[in-house]
């Protein structure tokens, strides 16, 4: 029988990694009968779900946002004019 | 145009590269910074400088890997200058911590309580900032970790070597970590927080 402190561990690295049948099998029994490391599966479920919608969220108010789409025009501006430099820099 | 000879030939058009990689480098660079116009500030300098650097591009890693580890020397650099003091790094300690909400044979020693419906909170802009800022107190190795494994397009190996992470087994161990700290800071901070009010 795993010991919480492993299911911790297992309930982390399941959202990291494809779990082996036997590792998946041991976690989940003793998620059934364990009420404690049933709520810290809910909760990490919940940090990672909140963790992509951070990085990777489009909405306003949600997570981090985008680059705007002015200082992203800004910079790539600023990207060609240093190629063009370049261009005219070389003899050929 | 990429030149198709030699080293240079796996880097794509410089003009391509706002589009490609400008939303990953800005999101890594402000959850650094925490402002948003020195974030953009270092994003425009690390272009900059990958455009300069281009032709020594080899390729071992990808242009997103490469992008962002230009930008994460770029942050320390901006760092050290500012003196601004980085989060710590002690990730022992930590652990050290961490282990204590453990008996010695491995039951929780900590009394959980349930999260009432908790994806509500994010429709509420406060609930980022207090995520945000408990990623900002983790050690400093782990909140990059934890942060560039949503960014997509990096692979568990290439964020192992920005990080100087030796194998993935340690860096999954470290996410364990890092996860269990988010969950005691979003604990007291927020889900049993009275006052959600954020300013």
């Amino acid at each position: 029988m795993l010991s919480c402190k492993e299911v911790g561990e297992l309930v982390s690295q399941g959202i990291d990694r494809k779990l082996s049948l036997r590792e998946k099998i041991g976690l989940k029994m003793h998620l059934f009968i364990c009420k404690t490391c049933s709520c810290y599966d809910k909760q990490l479920q919940f940090i990672a779900r909140s963790a992509r919608r951070l990085m990777q969220s489009n909405k306003t108010g949600q997570g981090i946002p985008p680059l705007s789409q002015m200082v992203g025009a800004r910079i790539n501006s600023t990207i060609k004019q240093q190629l063009d430099d370049e261009q005219q820099k070389r003899p050929e | 145009m990429t030149s198709t000879e030699g080293r240079a030939a796996t880097i794509s058009d410089p003009t391509t590269w706002v589009a490609q990689h400008g939303d990953a480098l800005f999101r890594y660079a402000l959850m650094k910074m925490r402002d948003p116009s020195q974030a953009e500030d270092m994003v425009q300098e690390t272009f900059l400088a990958a455009l300069k650097a281009r032709h020594n591009f080899s390729g071992q890693s990808s242009e997103k890997t490469w992008l962002i580890g230009i930008l994460k020397h770029k942050i320390i650099d901006h760092f050290r200058k500012h003196k601004r003091e980085q989060s710590s790094d002690d990730i022992e300690t930590l652990s050290e911590q961490l282990d204590q909400q453990f008996s010695p044979r491995g039951h929780w020693e900590i009394t959980l309580t349930h999260w009432q419906d908790p994806d509500q909170a994010h429709e509420n802009e406060a609930f980022w900032k207090v995520f945000s800022a408990c990623i900002a107190h983790l050690p400093d190795r782990l909140a990059d970790l934890f942060i560039l494994r949503e960014i997509k397009g990096l692979s568990s190996e290439e964020i192992c070597k920005l990080l100087d992470i030796s194998t993935t087994n340690n860096m999954w161990v470290m996410l364990s970590r890092a996860r269990m700290r988010l969950r005691n800071c979003l604990d007291s901070r927020w889900f049993n927080h009275d006052n959600r009010e954020v300013r």
